[in-house]
């Protein structure tokens, strides 16, 4: 596996040669600092600890800033973890972009936008109850029947209902990495990613 | 500078169009590819619809062709587009001109705007 850290800048649109027209996301990835290096022996698996983002040293505790000093690096805002990565890499060095090549297939991880509380019809896609005439009322985004009645006399466990909807980490796979710019560490990602503009969001193989 | 607009300096071509409103009449020249041959189409109507800002903004053209009326949106950056040609400068009052579906005939004639030249004196 291979992956950095980035941030989701926004959408736009691109045109190839020919003039087709694709959808893309700019996310400004990396430099990211290998803070930590595990390996079989002192920690039971193999990973690697990117970080990403710089912080002030007045906002970081003491344990972030003696853990980032060990990488001889300034505090950063956010850490991560990749198992098993695949570029060899020592403590202090940095991981850019160009990990990635123009027209290989990732995936991006991120943290979908919050929706807040709502119904079954946005959340779980139903259908809704009935009609709007035919002496119906108040019933066309409901939830319907929950269950049988005496046979059982409960609501089954994993039940559809309406609550919370959004904010959950989700991973894209099979994204096309459309262009990447080494100067200014942006790669462009065909498609959407999850999360609003200024997120983060890990891009991986 | 903001990353869309450092991304679209590098990848998007820079053409310049001469400046049209809703409701002048343009002819736009596209290149259309046939197998491997490429020609260029010329489609001439009213501007009735411009649209979003920046590289990724459109324009619709409405022309009338056999009694039928066709619309085509040309995104504004297109590589396609090989050039534009302002034949008349419409004297209309609205952005988008969206009322020109209802009519034909007489009443979907726009009026040109008339400019007051100083240099052919």
């Amino acid at each position: 596996m291979k992956g950095i850290i980035g941030k989701k800048i926004g959408m736009t649109s691109i045109f190839d040669p020919s003039g087709k027209q694709t959808a893309c996301t700019i996310i400004e990835a990396g430099p990211c600092v290998v803070t930590q290096v595990k390996t079989k022996e002192s920690d039971g698996y193999n990973a690697l600890q990117l970080s990403f983002g710089d912080k002030k040293e007045k906002h970081s505790t003491q344990s972030e800033i003696n853990h980032f000093a060990k990488a001889t690096t300034a505090p950063k805002k956010f850490s991560k973890e990749f198992r098993n990565f695949s570029i060899e890499k020592n403590i202090g060095e940095t991981i850019t972009v160009d990990i990635f090549a123009e027209g290989e297939s990732v995936e991006v991880v991120g943290t979908t936008k919050g929706k807040g509380f709502q119904g079954v019809v946005k959340r779980h896609g139903f259908s809704g109850v009935g009609e709007q005439t035919h002496g119906q009322h108040d019933r066309q985004r409901a939830p319907g029947s929950l269950g049988n009645s005496s046979d059982a006399s409960r609501v089954m466990k994993g039940m559809r209902m309406a609550g919370r909807m959004g904010n959950d980490r989700v991973k894209l796979k099979g994204l096309k990495v459309v262009k990447i710019f080494t100067d200014k560490n942006y790669i462009l990602i065909s498609g959407s990613v999850p999360g609003h503009n200024g997120s983060i969001v890990l891009i991986q193989k | 500078m903001s990353a869309i607009k450092y991304v679209h300096e590098q990848l998007s071509s820079k053409k310049e169009f001469p400046a049209f409103k809703p409701g002048d009449n343009i002819t736009v020249n596209y290149k259309i590819i046939e197998g491997n041959k490429e020609r260029i189409q010329s489609f001439k109507g009213d501007v009735i619809k411009r649209q979003g800002s920046g590289f990724t903004a459109t324009f619709t053209v409405r022309k009338i062709s056999d009694g039928v009326g066709v619309e085509r949106v040309f995104p504004y950056s297109s590589p396609n587009i090989d050039s534009i040609v302002v034949n008349k400068a419409g004297n209309v009052r609205r952005a988008k001109l969206f009322y020109q579906r209802k009519r034909s005939g007489k009443s979907a004639r726009i009026r040109e705007k008339r400019m007051i030249t100083t240099d052919s004196q």
